[in-house]
């Protein structure tokens, strides 16, 4: 077993696991964190996308003992202080989930994009979010979703 | 299986060249856990290189650049002075998976990975670039085009690890690219990959020219041919032409359900002649 320390939406983690033991198992079975969810389990459908460093990866293709002194972010932590992220406002809004499966990595991947570029085009956002796959809504809506939330995060 | 994180590249290769039975490199781990994870490879150890500093850095070293081994897809396309001296290698290396594998992917994996659908090794040979090989004897630098030997299989030797991807310095009035065929726009793997990269002179005449192909035959292939039917002409049509029959003659392609034979041979000259033009045009400073 592998002791690790990190940092899981800005709270210190303390967890031991397998050193063959996924990020994604380890968020879901040790720290109860189940909003990552594992689609496919090999890096192609993003359900299990979560922030490491600030850098939106697929947690099933992390090793829980990668995680030692870094800073690894959930859609757990989007909302802040009881607030719905201006993302997940307009997911509700927008009717931009169905069955809700890869809704958890949308937003987090959707969050980092908008991070790094708040007004993006709707081509940027559907290359953007290519990692993540939806089997209900057929990404119009979610496409639309991301293009409210980000004008609603520049008007402040 | 035991996990290792060393700081150093010492410390690496004591841990690779050690009796552990199968170890394996973790850079990006985009390939290594889902072989993993499919039961393709059951390593002993795994030893994970992202704490070793000088394999997380790009460095620009004696006019050209280092890239550490660790380095990510992401941090690449970020960085300003290779997009600027070595566009068709970032481009190649953004093309590989979505932004969640670009967060984690790294040059030295994908050429390690040995897939000869690698898209950015194809890039890598187009660009004349090498690769610092460090061992239980050592270093050594070693072309890119010699790492892989076959699908999923490398030169390397036991304990040995690459630790930096070198890109040489480019000389004036230079340009590369690099182009795929996918049948989707965006999340595949390449069924035909092609990187070229050419230096003009004053005159605007081909003085230097590397052309390399991925995805037609068992490992990413560099065609001296292709590069004559360039050198000493100003990449005019009729050169194009010479230099797309010529990579066409080199594909040795497999037949499968991304591809048959023919369309690969046929697609591999369309698209070393398309690079070409892009590399062309970069050349020229447009």
């Amino acid at each position: 077993m592998v002791r690790v320390t990190t940092r899981i939406n800005g709270d210190e983690v303390t967890f031991v696991c397998e050193p063959d033991e996924t990020l994604l198992d380890v968020l879901r079975d040790r720290l109860n964190l189940t909003g990552a969810k594992e689609g496919c389990g090999t890096g192609d459908c993003g359900a299990c996308s979560v922030t490491l460093d600030g850098r939106v990866v697929c947690s099933c293709l992390v090793l829980g003992a990668e995680a030692e002194g870094r800073q690894v972010g959930t859609v757990e932590g989007i909302a802040r202080n009881g607030k719905l992220h201006p993302l997940q406002e307009k997911f509700l809004e927008f009717a931009a989930l169905q069955c809700g499966v890869c809704t958890p990595g949308f937003l987090v991947a959707a969050k980092a994009l908008l991070e790094r570029n708040p007004d993006p085009t709707e081509a940027e956002i559907r290359f953007g979010l290519a990692g993540n796959l939806c089997r209900c809504t057929g990404y119009d809506k979610i496409v639309r979703a991301v293009q409210a939330a980000a004008a609603a995060m520049r008007k402040g | 299986m035991r996990y290792e994180a060393p700081t150093t590249v010492k410390g690496a290769v004591k841990l690779l060249a050690g009796k552990a039975g199968l170890a394996r490199v973790l850079a990006g781990g985009t390939d290594l856990l889902v072989q993993m994870r499919t039961d393709r490879v059951a390593p002993d150890l795994i030893v994970d290189v992202k704490r070793i500093a000088g394999m997380r850095r790009i460095e620009a070293k004696a006019g050209g650049f280092r890239i550490g081994a660790a380095v990510s897809g992401a941090e690449l396309g970020e960085h300003k002075g290779m997009r600027k001296a070595w566009p068709g290698v970032v481009e190649a290396a953004c093309l590989i998976g979505s932004t969640q594998v670009q967060g984690r992917a790294t040059l030295a994996g994908n050429l390690c990975n040995a897939s000869p659908a690698a898209d950015s090794v194809p890039a890598l040979i187009a660009a004349g670039a090498a690769v610092v090989v460090v061992g239980p004897r050592g270093r050594r630098t070693v072309p890119v085009e010699q790492i892989p030997v076959g699908p999923g299989r490398t030169s390397l030797k036991r304990g040995e690890l690459v630790e930096a991807i070198l890109l040489p310095k480019r000389p004036p009035r230079s340009g590369d690219a690099y182009l795929r065929f996918i049948p989707r726009s965006e999340m595949d793997i390449a069924v035909v990959g092609a990187g070229v990269s050419l230096t003009l002179d004053r005159q605007g005449v081909c003085s230097a020219a590397r052309v390399a192909l991925g995805a037609v035959a068992e490992r990413v292939i560099r065609v001296p041919e292709a590069e004559a039917a360039l050198i000493g002409t100003k990449v005019d049509g009729e050169a194009l032409e010479r230099m797309a029959a010529s990579c066409s003659a080199a594909c040795r392609p497999i037949d499968d359900k991304r591809g048959t034979r023919e369309f690969r041979i046929k697609v591999a000259g369309v698209l070393a002649r398309r690079a070409a033009a892009i590399a062309l045009k970069r050349a020229r400073g447009k």
